[in-house]
C-alpha cells in the first residue's frame, strides 16, 4: 500500500522513477538514490565477489535505517552459516530475525534426494516467499542465490517459465527484490537470468593483477534511470560494502579564493606571495631525499598551528619516525599530535590492495574532517594496480577533498636521476600546483632545489631555488645562474666567493689608480712650483738688465751731459725721454 | 502429527512390513493436485496395501509447513518412513519414476 502511495507520488512529478536506497555506501550515488523501488535487481558474478554480502546488507541496512523488514530465501546457506558470516561485518541478522524484521528461509534440494513424475510448478516456493513476506510485513526480498535450482530441478522447461512468474509475482508483490545469480561464461548469469530481470543489473567482478585482488561492481543497466556506467572499485570492509567513489565525479565543486601558508616563508613568496589556494591539489615530486616529506611535514606543521585538521597518510614511515626525523630539522609535530589536530595514518602500501586503501583513506577522512590532507607519498600506493586504475583512484581522492574543501598534498617519488616530468603526467593534470624538488650533482655533492612547475590561478616565481636543510628547518636560497647552468651548494659558494674577490680586487686597482695619479698630481703640482720660480727667476733677471741698462745709460748720460756740458752741448731731451720711461716700469 | 507417533512402536513389531509414511504436499485443489493424490492412492494400494498412511497437506491453508520439508515443488511427495527421507515431485503420472522414487522397484 506505502509502495503504491509513493509510486503514484513521484508519477505526479513525472520523471524519476521511485528508488529503493540500499543504505550501501556509494551504491546509492552510483545508482543515483538506489535499486528500483518495486523491482527485482539482478545482482551477478563469480564466486566469493561479494554476492550475498550485498544482498544481506540490502536487507540489514533497509531494516536499521529505513524500517523496512525484508526477507531473505537462501539458496546456498544455511540460516546458521549466514548470521555468522555477517556477524564479522557488524550485523546483527541474529538480532534482527529475533526480532521479527527480518525472515531467513533457507532453501534447500538435494537433487539425488529427488525423483521427478509428472508436471509440477513451484507454488511451494512462492507460497514460502509469501509467507515469509505476509510474516513480517516485508518490503524487501533477497533471493540468493536462485540458480541453484538449475541443479536441484530437473525439468529446465518448467524451471524457467515458473521463475519468469516469480519475478512477475514480486513485481506484484511491490517488493524491491535483489536477485543473485552466478556470471556466466557468455552471458550475465550461467542461466541467463538477465532475460527475466530487464530493471536492473549490477555485476561484481574480483580481479586480480600483480597478485592484488580488486572488486568491482558495474551498473550494467538501470531501466529508466541515469546511472554510472563505470566500473568502480568496491570493498567488503569491516562495515559492509563500500562502493568507491563516495561522491559522484564531476567538476563542480566550490573553490576558495583563500590564500594558505605553506610553513616556508620563501615558497609563499615564489607562490605569488601568498601560498596555496584552499582546497587546491598539489603535487610535490622528486627522487628518493629530495624533501619531500620535510616540505609536507612544514606544510602539515603550519596548518596545524593555524588551528587546522591535518591527516597526514604515512606509506613509508611510521609516525613516530617522521616525529622523530622531523624533530632533528626544528618541527616539532609532537605537540600538535597530542592536541589532535594532526593525525597521522600510516599503512604499508603492500598490506591490501588498491580499493582498501582508499576505503580506509575515506573512513579517515570522513571521521577526522580534516582541512588538510597530506599523502606521502602518493606513488607507493599507485604502484599496487594498474596506471589507470591508480589514476583513477587519485581522482576519486582528489574529487572527494575538493567537494569538502580540503587542501590535499600528495607527494610523488619519481624514479631515475631525474626527476621525470613525463612520467606524472597521468596525475600531474588533476593537480592545481606542481612542485618539482631535484637534485644536482657536481663537485662530488649532492644538492636540492625546488622549483614551481605549476601553480593554477596564480602568478609565480620560475626561478630555480636551492633547498637547504638545516637543524633549523628548511629554507630556500637563491640559486646561483650563471653561463654554466645553475649551481648549488659549495659550487654556488664557491661562485659567491669568486665574485666577492673579483670585486675586491677591482677595489684595490682602483685605489691603486687613484693613488697613482695622485702621485702624478703632485708630481705636476711640484713641475708648475718649480715653473712658477723660474718664471720669477727669469723676471728678476729681466728686471736686473733693465736695471743695469738704465744705470749704464744714465751713466751715460751723466757722462755724456758732464762731458757735454764740458763740451758745451746742449743734450738734454734724451735725459729726459729716459727718466719717463723708467717711471711707467716701475709703476 | 501426533497420532502418527503413536503408532510408530506398532510398525516396529512387524519389522518385514513397516508402515510407509507419505505426505502429499498440495495447493488447493489444483489438478495435479487432485491427480497427484489419486495416482499415488492406486501406487500403494497396488504396493503397500495395508501398510502406508498418507497425510495430505494443503499448504494454502498451512503454509508454514512448506519450510520443514523443503518444499518447493507443488506438488510433492515426501516419504518420511522408512528411512531415508526421500521426494518424488509432480502428478505422479509417470508409475515407473514414482517406483524408483519410493525405492519400491525391487522390494515391490
Amino acid at each position: 500500500m506505502g509502495m503504491k502511495n509513493r509510486r503514484t507520488k513521484s508519477d505526479s512529478t513525472v520523471i524519476l522513477l521511485p528508488k529503493c536506497p540500499t543504505g550501501i555506501q556509494g551504491l546509492d550515488e552510483i545508482t543515483g538514490g538506489g535499486l528500483p523501488r518495486g523491482r527485482p535487481t539482478l545482482v551477478c558474478g563469480s564466486a566469493g565477489c561479494g554476492k550475498t554480502l550485498l544482498g544481506t546488507e540490502f536487507l540489514v541496512r533497509g531494516v536499521v535505517e529505513f524500517d523496512e523488514p525484508g526477507v531473505l530465501m537462501a539458496f546456498e546457506e544455511t540460516e546458521t552459516e549466514l548470521k555468522a558470516n555477517v556477524a564479522s561485518l557488524g550485523f546483527d541478522l541474529a538480532g534482527l530475525v529475533r526480532r521479527k524484521k527480518i525472515v531467513v528461509d533457507y532453501v534447500h534440494i538435494e537433487r539425488s534426494e529427488v525423483q521427478e513424475s509428472g508436471e509440477y510448478d513451484l507454488e511451494g516456493l512462492f507460497v514460502r516467499l509469501g509467507h515469509a513476506i505476509d510474516s513480517i510485513g516485508a518490503k524487501r526480498v533477497v533471493l540468493d542465490t536462485l540458480e541453484v535450482l538449475f541443479a536441484s530441478l530437473p525439468n529446465e522447461g518448467i524451471l524457467r517459465s515458473e521463475l519468469r512468474r516469480l519475478f512477475r509475482w514480486l513485481k506484484d508483490k511491490g517488493v524491491t527484490a535483489v536477485i543473485t545469480a552466478e556470471r556466466g561464461k557468455e552471458q550475465l548469469t550461467r542461466h541467463g537470468l538477465e532475460e527475466y530481470v530487464s530493471d536492473c543489473v549490477i555485476l561484481l567482478d574480483h580481479r586480480v593483477n600483480d597478485q592484488i585482488a580488486t572488486r568491482h561492481l558495474r551498473v550494467v543497466k538501470y531501466r529508466g534511470a541515469l546511472h554510472g556506467t563505470n566500473e568502480f572499485p568496491f570493498l567488503i570492509g569491516d562495515e559492509g560494502i563500500s562502493v568507491l567513489p563516495i561522491t559522484s565525479l564531476g567538476l563542480n565543486h566550490k573553490v576558495s579564493v583563500e590564500r594558505i601558508a605553506t610553513g616556508i616563508p620563501r615558497l609563499d613568496v615564489m607562490l605569488g606571495g601568498r601560498g596555496f589556494f584552499r582546497g587546491s591539489s598539489i603535487l610535490l615530486t622528486g627522487t628518493a631525499g629530495t624533501g619531500k616529506t620535510i616540505i609536507s611535514a612544514n606544510f602539515a606543521q603550519a596548518a596545524a598551528l593555524r588551528g587546522e585538521r591535518v591527516l597526514f597518510f604515512s606509506f613509508e614511515e611510521s609516525p613516530n619516525q617522521i616525529i622523530r626525523n622531523m624533530h632533528s630539522i626544528g618541527l616539532r609535530l609532537e605537540p600538535l599530535v597530542k592536541s589532535g589536530l594532526l593525525r597521522f595514518h600510516s599503512a604499508r602500501p603492500s598490506l591490501c590492495g588498491l580499493e582498501m586503501h582508499l576505503a580506509t583513506m575515506f573512513k579517515e577522512i570522513a571521521t577526522f574532517k580534516p582541512d588538510v590532507v597530506i599523502v606521502d607519498p602518493i606513488t607507493s600506493l599507485m604502484d599496487l594496480g594498474t596506471a589507470s586504475e591508480g589514476k583513477g583512484m587519485v581522482t576519486r581522492l582528489i574529487d572527494y577533498l575538493k567537494a569538502g574543501q580540503v587542501t590535499s598534498l600528495f607527494t610523488s617519488l619519481t624514479q631515475g636521476g631525474h626527476a621525470l616530468q613525463q612520467s606524472e603526467g597521468g596525475m600531474s593534470s588533476l593537480m592545481d600546483s606542481w612542485l618539482l624538488l631535484q637534485d644536482f650533482e657536481g663537485n662530488g655533492e649532492r644538492n636540492r632545489v625546488l622549483y614551481v612547475l605549476k601553480a593554477r590561478g596564480m602568478a609565480h616565481s620560475n626561478q630555480i631555488r636551492e633547498f637547504l636543510i638545516s637543524d633549523n628547518g628548511i629554507d630556500l636560497v637563491d640559486a646561483y645562474i650563471g653561463p654554466n647552468g645553475v649551481l648549488t651548494g659549495s659550487a654556488r659558494v664557491a661562485q659567491e666567493d669568486l665574485e666577492k674577490a673579483a670585486a675586491l680586487a677591482s677595489q684595490q686597482e682602483a685605489a691603486r689608480r687613484k693613488r697613482e695619479l695622485e702621485h702624478k698630481r703632485a708630481a705636476l703640482e711640484r713641475q708648475i712650483s718649480g715653473l712658477r720660480s723660474e718664471h720669477e727667476a727669469s723676471a728678476e733677471e729681466l728686471r736686473q738688465i733693465d736695471q743695469q741698462v738704465g744705470t749704464k745709460t744714465r751713466l751715460l748720460t751723466t757722462e755724456r751731459a758732464a762731458s757735454g756740458r764740458l763740451r758745451q752741448a746742449d743734450a738734454k731731451v734724451p735725459i729726459l725721454t729716459l727718466h719717463k720711461a723708467r717711471n711707467g716700469r716701475g709703476h | 502429527m501426533k497420532a502418527k507417533i503413536t503408532r510408530q512402536p506398532a510398525a516396529k513389531k512387524r519389522p518385514t512390513a513397516k508402515l510407509w509414511q507419505l505426505r502429499l504436499y498440495v495447493m488447493d485443489q489444483t489438478p495435479k493436485s487432485v491427480m497427484a493424490l489419486a495416482n499415488l492412492k492406486k501406487i500403494c494400494e497396488s504396493h503397500l496395501k495395508g501398510r502406508y498412511r498418507i497425510t495430505v497437506i494443503d499448504l494454502l491453508k498451512h503454509p508454514k509447513l512448506a519450510k520443514g520439508d523443503q518444499i518447493l515443488a507443488i506438488p510433492t511427495v515426501v516419504r518420511k518412513l522408512p528411512n531415508p527421507v526421500r521426494t518424488i515431485i509432480g502428478s505422479l503420472s509417470d508409475t515407473e519414476r514414482v517406483l524408483i522414487g519410493l525405492d519400491l522397484r525391487t522390494t515391490g
